[in-house]
């Protein structure tokens, strides 16, 4: 794998995606042994409005913890595409929510559109479940850790009662994603 | 069997690198952006006969710290900068009472309130001068998860083995990120205990130098009677204003820290391609991170940089700083603040070499960018 590579899942505070970034981190550090550094946006910006979570991954140590040029956004909301889109590198990939993101921010990118909301809400019928759908969009997207490393991590982070719930919101997230990219 | 790895924040690793070190008392007030030490201690501290108190505030808790240490407990207390500055007064208390303690500061602007929830590194200074009178300070600045573990039982070894409080300073960045955290095996990281008395109650005196600069220190309640206080003390602890004593304390509280065993001991620092750097980006904490990844896009483009970051601040590593300033062109030294350590740096380098800042305190990280922006400026 590259160097370095940068991970942002941005939406709405509450929506859970700094959960999703932990996810992603321990699928990549404790499952696969690579190395990851997780960090998020903090403090009032973080309470409604837009919100970010970033995840870098990397085979060597990793010295700046910070997103220097992100490989992979995810926007849950329009006000988050609008903020936290910016700083995608060159040939790097958008995944959006078709329904709450009309407008998608201009730049060179691949852009993929999966409704991520309406698929929490109808077919598995809870919202809360969303950023785990993200979540197995996002590793379908990029393939920076492995489907199963990614619904292990899932599935370790979540109670007993929901762990059916999440593996299918994760499983429908990745699928909805590759099918469109095949 | 395969070693304990967790996904823990900064914080997170503080804590268990407390209970690591044999920590058995917390004593706090919440403050952001340090409060994940104090909620992870108030969980676990419970569970292994330890205490943890809330208490009205930091200088309560900084007061709860020495009272418990004073009883033989490894004892603990985190905050950020503004608790530190209510917690000045009893920090000169420690020094001068010679009570083991550690101190996290997770750094965030100031003066007073500042931004709460952004990074800053402009504590430094205070670590070292944040109390009035003539005193040693040992402070220690880790960079990443892992090492704020192992920072965190070293700060413990420290302030046992010289009688004194240790802070550890790291700035909101490294305390709320998450990385993943090995768990030494019991005995891999070295524990130590404070000095016991070797002498009976009746013969016990607690700053008595014949055992040398670092006293035997017992714990109350186990019949050793003695008194402690704020004022300068003879052997026995009680007050004294004769010159010859007050002059040897004084002195004494200092040498114990900057003799040259004792420099050799505390001192820890970490070089990067310094060996024929020509210029030297001299960087703690989490800047020292983007400062490891502007010396390689430095390099890439065949300018000789290097790294020199202090894991010990204080004492302030003058011996190496001094040599690197000699063989470099330029020093130049980043840090969340309008210039704190660079101050350190000028002196010690005696203008050897050129010395360039990179301050930034809008609560925003200092990027690469603007290190190897100065680097090139400066060269």
């Amino acid at each position: 794998m590259a160097e370095r590579y940068e991970i942002r899942f941005s939406g709405a505070g509450g929506q859970g995606l700094i959960t999703a970034g932990i996810i992603l981190a321990e699928a990549a550090s404790i499952i696969e042994g690579k190395q990851a550094v997780q960090s998020q946006s903090y403090g009032p910006e973080a309470r409604g409005g837009a919100s970010k979570s970033e995840v870098i991954i990397s085979d060597a140590p990793i010295d700046y913890p910070k997103a220097t040029v992100v490989d992979a956004c995810l926007a849950m909301t329009q006000e988050a595409a609008d903020k936290y889109a910016v700083g995608i590198k060159d040939g790097g990939v958008l995944l959006l929510d078709d329904d709450m993101v009309p407008n998608t921010p201009e730049g060179d990118y691949k852009v993929i559109r999966i409704p991520i909301m309406r698929t929490a809400k109808e077919e598995i019928g809870r919202e809360i479940v969303a950023n785990v759908v993200a979540l197995g969009a996002m590793i379908a997207l990029t393939d920076v850790v492995s489907r199963e490393a990614g619904e292990t991590a899932v599935l370790n982070k979540v109670p007993e009662a929901f762990k059916d719930l999440n593996k299918k919101a994760f499983n429908l997230g990745f699928e909805k994603v590759k099918k469109l990219m095949n | 069997m395969a070693k304990k790895v967790a996904l823990l924040q900064g914080n997170e690793a503080c804590a268990h690198g407390a209970l690591y070190a044999g920590c058995s008392f917390f004593g706090g007030y919440p403050i952001t952006p340090s409060t994940e030490v104090a909620e992870v201690l108030s969980g676990e501290l419970p569970k292994i006969g330890g205490k943890f108190i809330q208490m009205e505030d930091e200088i309560g808790a900084m007061a709860s710290v020495i009272g418990a240490s004073l009883t033989g407990a490894k004892a603990l207390t985190a905050t950020s900068g503004p608790g530190v500055s209510l917690k000045q007064e009893l920090i000169g208390y420690a020094c001068i009472a010679e009570t083991p303690c550690v101190i996290i500061n997770v750094m965030r602007g100031g003066p007073s309130t500042g931004m709460p929830t952004g990074p800053g590194q402009s504590d430094v200074m205070q670590a070292m001068w944040g109390t009035h009178g003539d005193h040693a300070a040992i402070a220690l600045v880790p960079a990443s998860c892992q090492e704020i573990f192992s920072e965190t039982v070293r700060a413990f070894n420290l302030a046992e083995k010289y009688r004194m409080p240790v802070q550890v300073l790291y700035d909101e960045i490294v305390g709320h990120m998450r990385e993943p955290v090995e768990f030494p095996e019991p005995g891999e990281l070295e524990v130590i205990d404070r000095t016991a008395p070797s002498v009976g109650p009746e013969a016990y005196k607690p700053y008595d130098t014949s055992f040398g600069d670092v006293p035997p220190l017992a714990a109350f309640g186990s019949g050793y009677k003695y008194h402690v206080t704020g004022l300068n003390k003879a052997e026995d602890g009680f007050p004294t204003t004769k010159a010859d004593l007050v002059d040897a304390e004084e002195r004494r509280q200092i040498s114990k820290v900057k003799n040259p065993t004792a420099l050799a001991d505390i001192e820890s620092n970490e070089e990067y391609l310094t060996e024929d750097a020509e210029v030297i980006i001299w960087a703690y904490g989490s800047t020292a991170r983007s400062s490891r990844y502007a010396v390689n896009e430095l390099r890439k483009e065949g300018i000789k940089a290097g790294l020199f970051r202090p894991i010990t601040l204080w004492p302030f590593p003058e011996k190496r700083t001094a040599e690197l300033a000699k063989q470099a062109k330029a020093i130049v030294v980043p840090e969340m603040n309008l210039g704190q350590m660079i101050l350190e740096v000028e002196r010690v380098a005696m203008g050897a070499c050129k010395i360039a800042g990179v301050h930034r305190v809008d609560g925003e990280p200092i990027n690469p960018g603007q290190i190897i922006a100065q680097v090139k400026e400066v060269l």
